[in-house]
C-alpha cells in the first residue's frame, strides 16, 4: 500500500525527523486558509499516488493565498496517469541551499535492508542510478544489529562535508531506518532532503511504501488507506479477496494463481488477442468469489470474451463451476465464455456445467485460442 | 534419486489441526509420505487420524520421533516464529506453505535459519514432492510421474500446468520444486540447480520463473558457467505491465531487468532453451535430450 506523501511527513515527524510544516486541503478555500496562516509563499503539491506530479501540473508555487486558492482550484479533480487528485497539501515554500536522497528499501539479493543516499537528490533515483551509478552508495543492514552509528556517519560525510550537517543527515538516516520497521515499509525515501541557507537539514519530500502483509498486524497503519486513491474495480476485487489489476486489452481472464494467471495473458497475446485484465482468484476455493470475480470483469465495457483457465489443486474445480453457473444466473452474460478447467473434482465440475448448459475444455492453448477468436467475433 | 526429500524423509507437520494443515496431511499420508509427528501448541498428546502423534512443541515431536523435515501450514501472523522454533529444533529442512509473511519478519528469519545449518524451502510456496518417494507440500500428486525431468519454480498453479503438459507427454518427474514467489526465498533457482546437476537420477532441468527481481538471470548466470546438464526455462509475465504487483509479492517490475524480455534474453544467453508458452515444453526437451 502506498501512502502519501503528506502521511509519510508525518511518520517521519513522529519519529523525530526534521520535517518543514505542512497541512493538508481537500477544498481550494481550505487551501487558501491554510496558506494565509503559513502567510508568504507557499508550494501547492497534489496528494496522489503517481510519480511525474511535477512534469504533470500537479506542483504549482503560490506568491499569496489568492494564488493558493486557485492552484488548489486546478490541482483538485485533475488527472495525473490516471488518477483522480482528492488532497493538496500546501507547505511554506523552502529556501533550499542542496538536495540529496535518503532511502531504504528491501534487497531481494543481499536478502537484507539497504540504505541508499546520494547527493544527486530531487530528482528519480533510479534516472541518477543509470546515469551517474557513481553518485549513488549502497549499505546493507545486518537486521539483528541495526544500522551502526559509525555506518550512518560514514554516509553522511558522502552527502555532507560539513560534520554537524553529517551528524544531522545521520541521525535522519537512524530515525528513517527506525521507522522502516516500526511501520512495516517495503520502501521509505527522502527525497529531496535538503539543506536550507542556515544550514540545517530537513525532510522535505518523503515516500513510503508499506508491505502490504503488514497491514492485518497494523490497523494504525491500515487506516491510513485512501481508497479513493484506488482504481474502483481493483477496490471492489481486493474486498472479495481477489487480486485484479485491469489492462487494456478486451480478453477477460479468470485464473487461479498468479503465474498461471500471467502465463494465460500472455499467452491470450501469443494467440493475437489483449488480456483485459489480470485476476487471480486465489488459492482457497469458494464459489461466491468466482460470481465477485465474473461481475468485475463483465464490468468492463472493453471485454469482449471472458476466459476461465482453471488448474484445481486447493482450488476445487466443482468450486469454480458452482461460482459460474450461479453468476450466470445473477447476471446473465453478454458477452461469449470459454471455460477451461483441470484437475481437482474436474469430473464433478464437468458435470455441474453440462447441465447449466456450458462445456468444458482441458487444454489451455486450445481454450485461449477459442477466446481470444469469441472477442474478434469469429467463430472458433 | 531426487533431491531434498525421499523415502528417508520423516516429516513434522507444523499447524496439523488447522484446516489446511489437517487437509493435507491428509493428503500427504496418502500419497506415502512418512508423516512422523504433528505440532499444535495445547493439543499435545492427541493423535491426528489415529495414526499420527500430535506435540505442543517442535523440539518434543523431534525428540520422539526423530523428525527430520517439517512443513509449516500455520497462519501468516505466526509463520515466522513457527520458521524459528523448527529451526532451533534442529530441523534441517523447513518447508513453508504459508502466504503473506511480511517481508520484513523474513529479513531476520533467513539468517538465522542460515546459521543452524537448515534449509528453509518457501514461504508462500507449493511445496515438493519427488514423484513415488514423498509429498511435502500441496502439488497434486495426480499429475505427477516418476522420472527423471528435474522441476524448479516460483510459481505454483502454472508448475501444475508444465507437470501436466510433462506427465501426459511420457516425461516423468525425479523431483519437482515450488520456491515461492515472495521477494525473500529461502532457497534459490540457483539452490535447486545445483542440486539436480549433482544428482544422477535427473537427465534435465525446467526452471520456471517470472517477472521481479534478478533471480532468473543470477540462475542463467549459473547455468552458463557450472551446469552440464540441459536446462529449459519459461517466464511468466511478458504482458505485466511495469510498476504493478502481480499477484505474487516478488512479481513486480521495478527497473529494466525485472522484465520478462530482460529475463528471457538472460536465459538464451546462457544456452537455456526459453518456452514461449507452457506447451513449448515438451517439445523443447526432446530437442535438448
Amino acid at each position: 500500500m502506498n501512502l502519501h506523501e503528506y502521511q509519510a511527513r508525518d511518520i517521519l515527524r513522529r519519529q523525530g525527523i526534521p520535517v518543514p510544516p505542512g497541512e493538508v486541503a481537500t477544498t481550494p478555500a481550505e487551501a487558501r486558509a491554510i496558506a494565509q496562516r503559513f502567510g508568504g509563499k507557499v508550494v501547492v503539491k497534489a496528494q496522489v499516488h503517481a510519480g511525474g506530479r511535477g512534469k504533470a501540473g500537479g506542483v504549482k508555487l503560490a506568491k499569496t493565498a489568492d494564488e493558493a486558492e486557485a492552484h488548489a482550484k486546478a490541482i483538485l479533480g485533475m488527472t495525473i496517469k490516471g488518477l483522480t487528485v482528492h488532497k493538496v497539501l500546501v507547505a511554506p515554500a523552502a529556501d533550499i541551499a542542496s538536495e540529496s536522497y535518503v532511502g531504504i528499501i528491501v534487497d531481494r539479493t543481499s536478502q537484507r535492508p539497504v540504505l541508499m543516499v546520494s547527493p544527486a537528490g530531487g530528482i528519480d533515483i533510479e534516472e541518477v542510478a543509470a546515469k551517474t551509478p557513481d553518485k549513488i552508495h549502497r549499505l546493507a543492514i545486518d537486521p539483528r544489529y541495526g544500522l551502526f552509528p559509525h555506518q550512518a556517519l560514514g554516509l553522511g560525510f558522502a552527502l555532507y562535508r560539513d560534520v554537524k550537517q553529517a551528524r544531522a543527515a545521520a541521525d535522519i538516516m537512524q530515525k528513517l531506518y527506525t521507522a522502516v520497521y516500526a511501520t512495516g515499509a517495503s520502501l521509505a525515501e527522502i527525497n529531496p532532503l535538503v539543506t536550507t541557507p542556515d544550514g540545517t537539514v530537513q525532510a522535505l519530500d518523503a515516500k513510503i511504501s508499506i508491505d502490504d502483509n503488514e497491514l492485518e498486524r497494523r490497523p494504525d497503519i491500515e487506516a491510513m488507506r485512501d481508497a479513493s486513491a484506488e482504481a474502483p474495480a481493483e477496490l471492489a476485487a481486493r474486498e472479495a479477496g481477489l487480486t485484479f489489476i485491469k489492462l487494456d486489452g478486451y480478453v477477460g481472464c479468470c485464473v487461479n494463481g498468479a503465474g498461471l494467471a500471467m502465463a494465460t495473458m500472455d499467452l491470450v497475446k501469443y494467440y493475437g488477442g489483449e488480456p483485459a485484465n489480470f485476476l487471480d482468484i486465489g488459492g482457497s476455493s469458494n464459489p461466491q468469489k468466482v460470481v465477485s470475480a465474473l461481475r468485475i470483469i463483465t464490468s468492463d465495457p472493453n471485454v469482449k470474451s471472458i476466459l476461465f483457465n482453471i488448474f484445481g489443486g486447493i482450488t476445487r474445480a466443482d468450486d469454480v463451476a458452482n461460482g459460474i453457473v450461479q453468476a450466470t444466473r445473477e447476471f446473465p452474460l453478454k458477452v461469449p465464455m470459454v471455460i477451461r478447467l483441470i484437475g481437482t473434482n474436474e469430473q464433478i465440475a464437468v458435470e455441474i456445467l453440462k447441465k447449466a448448459g456450458f462445456t468444458a475444455l482441458t487444454d489451455m492453448d486450445e481454450a485461449v485460442k477459442q477466446a481470444v477468436a469469441k472477442a474478434k467475433g469469429k467463430a472458433a | 534419486m531426487s533431491i531434498f526429500i525421499d523415502k528417508s524423509t520423516r516429516l513434522l507437520v507444523q499447524g496439523i489441526t488447522g484446516r489446511d494443515g489437517s487437509f493435507h496431511a491428509k493428503q500427504m499420508i496418502e500419497y506415502g509420505t512418512k508423516v512422523v509427528a504433528g505440532v499444535t501448541p495445547g493439543k499435545g498428546g492427541q493423535s491426528f487420524e489415529s495414526s499420527v502423534p500430535v506435540f505442543n512443541t517442535v523440539a518434543e515431536a523431534v525428540q520422539q520421533t526423530q523428525a527430520n523435515t517439517s512443513v509449516i501450514y500455520v497462519p501468516a501472523a505466526v509463520a515466522a516464529s513457527a520458521i524459528f522454533e523448527a529451526a532451533d529444533a534442529g530441523i534441517a529442512l523447513i518447508i513453508c506453505i504459508t502466504e503473506g509473511i511480511p517481508v520484513l519478519d523474513m529479513t531476520r528469519v533467513l539468517p538465522y535459519v542460515h546459521e543452524r545449518g537448515a534449509r528453509l524451502i518457501g514461504p508462500n510456496c507449493p511445496g515438493l514432492i519427488s514423484p513415488g518417494k514423498s509429498k511435502v507440500g500441496i502439488i497434486p500428486g495426480g499429475i505427477c510421474k516418476p522420472g527423471k525431468i528435474g522441476v524448479v519454480s516460483r510459481s505454483g498453479t502454472l508448475t501444475y500446468e508444465i507437470i501436466h503438459q510433462l506427465s501426459t507427454q511420457g516425461f516423468g518427474q525425479s523431483t519437482c520444486v515450488g520456491i515461492g514467489g515472495d521477494p525473500l526465498i529461502g532457497t534459490n533457482f540457483i539452490h535447486c540447480l545445483a542440486a539436480f546437476e549433482a544428482d544422477a537420477e535427473t537427465t534435465a532441468v525446467v526452471m520456471i520463473g517470472e517477472i521481479g527481481g534478478t533471480d532468473e538471470q543470477l540462475a542463467a548466470g549459473f547455468v552458463h558457467e557450472t551446469m552440464k546438464k540441459p536446462v529449459v526455462g519459461f517466464i511468466a509475465g511478458q504482458t505485466a505491465p511495469p510498476g504493478r504487483r502481480m499477484g505474487h509479492a516478488g512479481a513486480i517490475i521495478s527497473g529494466a531487468s525485472g522484465t520478462a524480455a530482460d529475463k528471457m534474453a538472460a536465459l538464451q544467453q546462457a544456452g537455456i532453451s526459453v518456452m514461449k508458452r507452457p506447451a513449448d515444453v515438451v517439445p523443447l526437451l526432446k530437442e535438448r535430450l
